[in-house]
């Protein structure tokens, strides 16, 4: 299959690791949490922190609960001599992103890419809250789940989804997590009680701490670095308004774009890892990205199964990427989403080197 | 690392609020939008022009707000575009601008919006910065305790006279009032009141600190293309990097950080800069404790080291010397923390469009922006000229 790259170099994705993705870590600090996953994201391709051209990490002050608590955990990349480095207080996803841009203007030839979460320490659902517009939604404190719950209801109002349709997304990211050893929520889990109608339990994510990093590298030192390296033909994000009541939230429209952009829909793609916390957010984000029933979809699990806040989304990438450098894969598609009700999303197309 | 090619990037629009202690007039996303207005407006753009926007602050618990990119884009145009969010403490604001330059260079877009923004009475930035976690290093109730000790071991290493803080803030304060947009606006100030200031963290007096600002800076980043269209002269992108290294080592150090030298060397390698003493015609520096300037002068390769504070005592940074520092007024005179690095690069690429105005540095051809966060470990910059860079 030949590749299609959209842009001026060759990227691709030619390491991933992640951490196992636990209900809590109290015994961790982010560092002690992200330090074991840098080791080996570089192990696997020999490389040390000072030889990679470029670092980049997404996380979020208000899951760690102090200011500027990323850089600390740069603290444990080892950064000396000093490293050309940069932050996003957004998933990991993004913080790729902003690395793959670096590698297009040609000054970097390698990027290192972490990113994690620690969601234990206080109720992230209340936390999230703190997102919304601070002056008329934050202060009445609709929680993550209530909302999704909302996009839930409007997806079954339009007669594109039911309950039992749901439960069976729930039930299909958990059996398919029983091969993955970082997975939170593996094998056969309990549909449970409703969270917020018509949301169960077995249709949210689980609350976890994580951590996840991947090392990019452009054309030749990509093929030097991997057997087979995933590369990015295409990558694009998009945003949509805030409000809930300005979008029709059994659609996405920022998906639909970001996904044109990587050229998701050139050609036909046998995996995709969708960052859908929610099981109802996998049906639209299945509609937007037409994607059939011959696709693997979340062959990891996906959030259903673990879902480290800030890492999810880079772990999606990682994870396409790691079916590529099997050869489970040839062309993929990954998403990552940020905001309520998938406000904020990004595509990546990754495919294989012809066998 | 081959850098050849890249698409030239201009600042064709730059638009800041007036920043003040508190702006109880607007919400947040009425300080931004208001910046970016004044950009498009700038550079004779709409919203439409725009192809993506970049946006950065220092940590979200200075207003309250967790990724407030989320709730800021309908504010921003950014509806059906990518929105990208940075944060890389105090020298974010040059960051962002240097993540927004990266995607014009990259020919990923063409015209890009940035923005850099800091609504500092929403909340309290001192106590947002000294959450106590333990077993870690406090920051000891807010920056200017966290800093102290080091410019007390500059004086110490460099001999420097205990006089020379004062005159970088008697200095950048009267440079303010020549800035229409600066937080700070002195009138009565003298060298005598800045020395009778009360001392705050020895040898730190109050009038040797920056403010706690509300406000906003944008930039309109373009194309060769975009540029050949702009109404106004553009600020050409010659260099620019960001480097990084860790907060606590043994061996650091903490009056004139490796990282820093590091980021300026590769600045001036991209630009071609060999003597940036007599090559840069104005630097907007990140100065947010007086003492700033002559340690940064060393660290960016202005003065030999130990004699930054001679440059400083000599009225060479003056508005009238022969390398002008912040002629802004610096974050001295305006900080609004997030914005404060996008500030320091904005009013460069002012200086070399020759938009500053009463501020304005007769005929400058190179300017240089610079920020930098965290405990001295994070560092941006970039150097801007008034012609486009050699291909």
């Amino acid at each position: 299959m030949p590749r299609t790259s959209r842009h001026a170099r060759d990227v691709a994705v030619v390491a991933f690791a992640q951490s196992d993705h636990l209900r809590r870590t109290d015994e961790l600090s982010e560092v002690e949490m992200v330090m074991p996953v840098l080791h080996q994201v570089l192990a696997r391709t020999g490389l040390k922190a000072g030889e990679i051209g470029f670092t980049c990490s997404g996380s979020s002050d208000y899951l760690a609960g102090r200011a500027f608590s990323f850089t600390m955990t740069l603290d444990g990349v080892g950064a000396w001599p000093p490293i050309s480095e940069s932050h996003v207080e957004m998933d990991g996803a993004w913080a790729l992103y902003e690395a793959w841009v670096k590698i297009q203007t040609g000054e970097a030839d390698t990027a290192l890419v972490y990113s994690y979460g620690k969601s234990s320490p206080g109720p992230v659902r209340d936390v999230l809250t703190r997102q919304l517009d601070p002056y008329y939604l934050a202060p009445l404190w609709p929680d993550s789940v209530a909302l999704a719950a909302l996009q839930a209801q409007a997806l079954i109002d339009a007669g594109e989804t039911d309950e039992p349709s749901l439960a069976a997304i729930g039930a299909r990211s958990r059996a398919a997590a029983e091969a993955n050893p970082h997975a939170q929520l593996r094998g056969p889990v309990p549909q449970g009680d409703y969270q917020v109608r018509p949301l169960h339990t077995g249709d949210c994510p689980p609350i976890g701490d994580g951590a996840a990093a991947v090392i990019l590298a452009a054309g030749d030192t990509a093929r030097r670095l991997c057997e087979r390296p995933a590369w990015i033909t295409g990558i694009d994000h998009r945003i949509e308004a805030h409000g809930l009541g300005l979008r029709d939230l059994t659609d996405s429209p920022s998906t639909r774009t970001a996904a044109e952009r990587a050229g998701v829909f050139d050609a036909p793609v046998d995996t995709a890892e969708l960052h859908a916390p929610f099981s109802s957010q996998e049906v639209v984000l299945r509609k937007v990205l037409g994607l059939g029933d011959g696709v693997a979809v979340n062959p990891s699990g996906g959030a259903l199964a673990a879902n480290p806040v800030m890492a999810a989304g880079l772990i999606r990438i990682g994870e396409a990427a790691a079916r590529i450098h099997r050869g489970e894969s040839d062309r993929a598609v990954a998403h990552a989403t940020s905001g309520p009700c998938l406000q904020q999303n990004l595509v990546a197309v990754l495919e294989g080197d012809p066998a | 690392m081959s850098t050849s090619g890249k698409e030239p990037v201009a600042v064709v629009g730059i638009g800041q609020t007036k920043h003040v202690a508190a702006r109880h007039d607007v919400s947040i996303a009425g300080l931004v939008r208001e910046a970016a207005l004044r950009a498009l407006a700038d550079a004779g753009l709409s919203w439409t022009d725009i192809d993506a926007v970049v946006i950065g602050k220092a940590p979200d618990f200075f207003e309250g707000v967790m990724m407030p990119e989320l709730y800021l884009a309908d504010a921003l145009g950014a509806v059906g575009k990518p929105m990208l969010r940075v944060h890389t403490a105090g020298s974010v604001g040059g960051s962002t601008a240097l993540v927004a330059a990266n995607l014009v260079a990259a020919r990923v877009h063409r015209t890009v919006l940035t923005l850099a923004f800091e609504k500092q009475s929403e909340s309290n930035a001192m106590w947002g910065l000294s959450l106590p976690v333990p077993f870690q290093q406090p920051l000891l109730a807010g920056a200017g305790g966290f800093f102290a000790p080091h410019v007390r071991a500059y004086m110490r290493r460099t001999g420097a006279p205990d006089t020379v803080g004062s005159l970088v803030a008697y200095k950048d304060r009267r440079n303010a009032l020549k800035n229409p947009y600066a937080h700070l606006h002195e009138h009565d100030i003298t060298l005598e009141k800045v020395q009778a200031s009360p001392m705050l963290w020895d040898p730190i007096r109050y009038s040797e600190t920056c403010p706690s600002s509300d406000g906003a800076c944008a930039m309109i980043l373009t194309d060769r293309e975009g540029a050949a269209r702009s109404p106004k002269p553009a600020a050409w992108v010659h260099g620019g990097a960001m480097r990084s290294e860790p907060t606590l080592f043994a061996g650091k150090d903490f009056v004139s950080p490796q990282a820093g030298k590091d980021c300026a060397a590769d600045v001036y390698r991209q630009a071609g800069i060999t003597d940036p003493r007599r090559e840069i015609d104005a630097v907007e520096m990140y100065v947010p404790f007086s003492w700033y300037e002559p340690m940064w002068l060393e660290n960016l390769g202005f003065a030999a080291e130990g004699e930054g504070w001679k440059l400083t005592e000599a009225g060479v940074t003056e508005l009238d010397g022969d390398l002008p520092v912040n002629p802004s007024g610096g974050v001295l005179s305006t900080n609004p923390i997030g914005a404060s690095g996008m500030i320091r690069f904005a009013e460069a690429a002012l200086q070399v469009r020759g938009q500053a105005g009463e501020h304005q540095v007769p005929d400058a051809r190179r300017a240089l922006g610079h920020a930098y966060g965290g405990g001295a470990q994070f560092f941006s910059m970039w150097l801007v000229g008034a012609e486009p860079p050699e291909s």
